[in-house]
């Protein structure tokens, strides 16, 4: 075992935080920060230099305490769980640097509490994104769950009915999911992503293949919050508190496709997946561009900063779920990218919310005026983030437009490329909605009365904001050999961009 | 054309890119800020004019800022079609600031700041267009342009540039999304690449009726470029301040939309192609219609920047209709038509920006007498009419000269009575205003004695864009030549 | 339908696990009480863990607890014993659902207090007002 055991660390420090925290948060509030920051840096730089070790070595498992499998638990490192681990890891230290002060700010005397649970959830999802056993999968899924119903739950309002709605659904998916390896087991004797995915094509049981495979996949779909699964999404996240919002936006639904990915072609295989049966990756692709439509219909109608940003989040989902059913390369490649570009621009809104919210308490629509010249560096970030949901060069969000589209064209499928022209123009308007209003009507009645209002917010949350910002043009730019050096590698086997 | 890997087509589009960040920061010191203006705007115009000389015999420029899709990279690159539109955009845009600094001081306009910030991104964007060497960089460049004049189209902050915001982007950013984007999709899916080359990358990969779908995605997707049923933007726009109409929508914007399709009809589709499928007839007829519907419009418009507005959709489709001739000369008059026009059209919009500054009136019928009072606007004004309207000597004719010329060439008859007939037009809806200024009125004293000239920092751009639309008449020759180079080479 | 019927019988244990499945599923979907629904998910999540535990049974099999000294000289019958992984795999299972059960729980506490009543209507007409 010469490997190096980095991303072993990667995964162990925030968890072994989040103990810390709790002991030591307790005692004085100023170790949290110090101690939070300090882990995601470490696992950020870990996961860093893992990838590129990946890169240079190729792919290795690892198994836990040398139990070999399929008996022992094992972690696969591959160059797209690598590029995972350092999407999570990187996007949760960003996200984090801005919660700090808006966890100060909205939980005052809890924020021990609060970064414990936030800090076994960055430990999930890690987890999520290296195991390769199907049934340590789930409790990790439950995991990363159980967090997030206790961090939404810590927000205001009716945000504890929003949790309990979403342990419902969330519970829903989970169980699917665990069915479904139930079933795989039965078949395969074997819960090793690897095992099961050598014994499969063996055997001859197609219902049973077929039912196991359903399963795993609506459960999935029900936990990325996939039009129509997706009614628990909007409520919970845009009432969660500002500063778990930031961080769950963003990452759950990303790495939940980034399962979805996992199952399609670790467990099962591309030819499975989509030729097996009929009809089925027509069929998908078409409910993806329905979703894809609705959930952007949806978006239009809210009056809420967060809760609008939420329904896009769904339709993002969509995006991805359609991008990987195209089943061709440019598709898959396309829906990659995606997740790294739709991780990063969600947070880069959810940091500005955050950032607004901190100021102004409030994201209703008609809070928003004049917000230009009050937050001009703020504001300046958000339109950023609005470009890339749009889907303007030179920002990534472009980038992987460019390839979902390609990718519906060469798979003849005019529904899906409509599909996204459409969200894209909603998505315009939305966000031009918002620019307009933020641009136009000078603050001075308002912050008159409220002095407070007036100012950026403070630089802990300004600067990842920032940076979140810089890197929405910097991947976009790097697009090409983002692609070429690491999604290219990181496909399923016999797909290329 | 041979090229050479080099920095300053960067250098030349991010000049002023850079500038916004000392124009931010000196907010609160005016002169300051407006020299880092100047300063840009020189530093771009002797950036552009220093390749002139190597484009001329036959050299080029190409930087790579970044390799995004396959085949495609981010890509810079200089040629004379490009040289010709950065050289005029490039010029005229430190004639603009000038003229900013005397219109917007003078009505002592909020904001000032934003306002020159984005002036320069927009014009960063217009070189980008300019010197894009594939159509993924154009259309980067183009969304750019659209985002960066939304503060400018928007300025008045009031009821009225909302709605025209809205309008504004509905139409520009509709149809890039809407349809070129597609369209550019189907292109790379088809061929692979999307650079701009001789003779066009499309031939053979794809039936004609899909190639007719794409063009006509094209041609409508460019709404900049105007082309009916995409015009109500631009008078819509016209709320915006007059520098930024003159520039951006006499100018800029809109020759971006019109630079877009020839490079499209160049460099994507061909004009070999285009006439081997017989397709020039959509581009004809469309700008045929285009160009006699808005001069009809531009007659009945009371305000004049909208009547300005009116005439610009016509004459952009001077350009495309030049060019949908597919015949040499027709293509010459087309794209040298950008430059004539421009510089006739910016003298128009000075003016009427000199005559709103001056005088506070937007509205023809209130302008009767006013040329007495200001009679080098009014010079100027009038000298701008002539070269658009085409008569010698002024610029305008050289381009109309060969627009019909290439009519006779092609054999395309309705299409002289069409250009005929729209000069025409053009003298009726420009000629009334000169004579209502320096004739009507005299019974009354209806002038008021108060009105004078406008600033000087408005004059003398005015006035140099007047003196060099004649002057384009007699050394037209380094435009000609590009424009041959981008032609026939 | 006697085929059915027979097929019914011999496979009972999906039967009952599928029937107890559509029980909490309703109960999930269809009550409007939110504890009713947290024992709808409780009754969900132990039909999945009894189809677990059914499939590691054996006809006749043994408690998996072996004799060393035996398993080294003979091996062991694997016939003899049941398949102790499923069994293991759901003490996990449990675990799982019992805290997600006290989330839930600890969140209608909360609920209650702020809103005074379990019943989803009556807090959504006290969110509405």
């Amino acid at each position: 075992m010469n490997t190096p055991n980095l991303h072993l660390y990667v995964l162990a420090a925030p968890l072994l935080t989040a103990f810390a925290v709790n002991l030591l948060g307790r005692v004085s509030r100023t170790w949290i920060g110090p101690l939070v920051l300090g882990a995601l840096t470490f696992s950020a730089g870990g996961a860093l230099m893992t990838l590129l070790h990946v890169l240079r070595e190729g792919a290795f498992r690892y198994t836990i305490g040398n139990w070999q499998p399929p008996l022992g638990i094992e972690l696969v490192v591959d160059p797209l769980s690598a590029l995972m681990l350092l999407l999570v890891s990187a996007v949760a230290l960003l996200a984090t640097s801005s919660a700090l002060k808006s966890v100060a700010h909205e939980l005052p005397g809890r924020e021990h509490l609060f970064f414990t649970l936030y800090m076994i959830l960055i430990a999930g999802l890690l987890g999520l994104v290296l195991t390769g056993d199907a049934f340590n999968l789930y409790v990790l899924l439950e995991i990363t769950a159980i967090t997030t119903y206790g961090l939404i739950a810590m927000g205001s309002g009716r945000a504890a009915l929003s949790s309990f709605n979403y342990i419902i659904m969330g519970s829903i998916g989970a169980c699917f999911y665990l069915l479904g390896v139930g079933y795989l087991y039965i078949l395969t004797g074997t819960l090793n992503m690897a095992d099961i995915a050598q014994i499969l094509p063996g055997l001859d049981a197609p219902a049973a293949i077929a039912t196991a495979f359903a399963f795993l996949m609506v459960g999935l779909w029900v936990k990325m919050g996939l039009f129509p699964l997706h009614v628990w999404l909007p409520n919970a996240y845009s009432q969660a508190p500002t500063g778990a919002g930031a961080m769950i936006a963003p990452l759950m639904t990303k790495v939940t496709i980034y399962l979805m990915i996992r199952v399609m072609f670790s467990i099962f295989s591309p030819d499975y997946t989509f030729l097996a049966h009929a009809g089925i990756q027509a069929g998908i692709v078409w409910a993806a561009s329905l979703a894809i439509m609705c959930a952007s219909g949806l978006a239009l109608a809210q009056r809420n900063l967060r809760r609008m940003l939420t329904y896009i989040l769904v339709a993002e989902v969509a995006y991805m779920v359609g991008g990987v059913w195209l089943a061709n390369g440019t598709g898959i490649t396309g829906a990659i990218l995606h997740i790294v570009n739709d991780a990063m621009m969600t947070l880069c809104l959810f940091l500005a919310a955050a950032a607004i919210i901190y100021r102004t308490g409030s994201l209703e629509f008609d809070r928003l005026n004049g917000l230009y010249r009050r937050m001009p560096v703020t504001m300046a970030a958000f339109t950023v983030g609005a470009f890339s949901m749009i889907g303007v060069p030179p920002t990534c969000g472009f980038f992987s437009k460019w390839y979902l589209i390609l990718g519906a064209v060469r798979a003849g499928h005019p529904e899906f490329v409509t599909a996204l022209l459409i969200s894209s123009l909603i998505n315009a308007v939305l966000f031009f909605r918002i620019i307009e209003l933020a641009y136009f009507q000078p603050a001075s009645d308002l912050s008159r009365s409220e002095p407070q209002q007036a100012g950026e917010a403070p630089l802990l949350m300004l600067s990842p904001l920032l940076l979140s910002a810089v890197a929405l043009v910097a991947i976009g730019l790097g697009s090409g050999p983002l692609i070429e050096n690491i999604i290219r590698l990181a496909m399923p086997p016999g797909f290329a961009p | 054309m041979i090229y050479h890997s080099s920095m300053l087509p960067l250098a030349a589009v991010c000049i002023s890119l850079l500038a916004t960040v000392p124009i931010l920061l000196s907010d609160c010191k005016p002169n300051l800020r407006e020299s880092w203006t100047l300063l840009a705007g020189i530093g771009k115009f002797l950036l552009v004019a220093s390749m002139l000389p190597a484009v001329l015999s036959g050299h080029g420029f190409v930087f790579t800022l970044a390799e995004v899709v396959p085949e495609v990279p981010i890509q810079l690159r200089v040629d004379a079609m490009g040289m010709f539109f950065a050289l005029v955009a490039s010029f005229l845009w430190i004639c603009t600031s000038l003229y900013s600094i005397g219109y917007m001081r003078t009505l002592e306009e909020h904001n000032q700041t934003r306002y020159f910030a984005s002036f320069t991104m927009a014009i960063a964007a217009t070189i980008g267009v300019a010197f894009s060497a594939n159509l993924l960089t154009l259309y980067l460049f183009y969304e750019m342009l659209s985002l960066a004049t939304y503060p400018l189209v928007t300025h008045e902050c009031n009821a009225d540039a909302r709605t025209s915001g809205r309008k504004y982007l509905t139409y520009i950013l509709g149809t890039s999304i809407g349809l070129v984007l597609p369209a550019m999709i189907i292109t790379y899916a088809l061929t692979g690449t999307l650079d701009f080359t001789a003779g066009g990358i499309l031939a053979g990969k794809a039936s004609a009726a899909t190639l007719t779908l794409l063009l006509v995605m094209f041609l409508v997707g460019f709404a900049k470029a105007a082309i009916m049923p995409m015009h109500g933007w631009l008078p819509a726009a016209m709320v915006a301040p007059t520098p930024v109409s003159s520039f951006l929508h006499g100018v800029a914007v809109v020759k971006v939309g019109v630079f877009s399709i020839v490079r499209i009809i160049l460099g994507i589709f061909g004009p070999g192609l285009l006439q081997n499928l017989d397709l020039g007839v959509i581009i004809t007829t469309l700008a045929s219609i285009t160009v006699l519907v808005a001069s009809l419009v531009a007659l009945t418009q009371d305000n004049l920047k909208r009547r300005l507005a009116y005439s610009t959709i016509g004459q952009l489709s001077y350009m495309v209709l030049g060019i949908g001739m597919l015949s040499a000369a027709g293509m010459t008059g087309g794209i040298l038509h950008i430059a004539m026009h421009a510089f006739g059209k910016i003298t128009l919009f000075f003016c009427a920006g000199a005559i709103y500054v001056a005088s506070g009136k937007k509205y023809i019928s209130e302008m009767d007498g006013l040329g007495r009072r200001m009679p080098i606007t009014y010079g100027a004004f009038l000298l701008g009419a002539l070269s658009i309207i085409g008569v010698p000597p002024l610029g305008g004719f050289i381009s109309k000269w060969n627009l019909l010329s290439g009519t006779i060439e092609s054999g395309q008859w309705i299409l002289l009575l069409v250009l005929l007939t729209s000069s025409l037009l053009n003298a009726a809806y420009f000629l009334p205003i000169v004579y209502r200024g320096v004739f009507a009125g005299t019974g009354g004293n209806g002038s008021p004695v108060e009105i004078r000239e406008a600033p000087l920092f408005c004059l003398i751009p005015l006035t140099a864009t007047a003196l060099l639309s004649v002057g384009l008449f007699f050394f037209p020759d380094v435009f000609l030549e590009l424009v041959h180079i981008a032609v026939f080479r | 339908m006697e085929q059915l019927l027979s097929e019914i019988v011999a496979k009972y244990n999906y039967w009952i696990y599928v029937v107890l499945m559509m029980i909490g599923f309703y109960a999930m979907i269809g009550k409007r009480n939110l504890v009713k629904k947290l024992l709808g998910m409780n009754i969900f999540q132990t039909a999945i863990i009894l189809f677990y535990v059914s499939i590691g049974s054996k006809r006749g099999g043994g408690i998996p607890i072996v004799d060393k000294h035996a398993a080294m000289l003979h091996g062991v019958d694997a016939t003899g014993v049941v398949n102790p992984l499923p069994h293991v795999l759901m003490l996990t299972a449990i675990v799982v659902s019992v805290s997600v059960t006290g989330v839930a729980l600890a969140i209608l506490i909360r609920i209650y207090r702020k809103y005074d009543t379990l019943e989803e209507d009556e807090i959504l007409e006290k969110i509405g007002r």
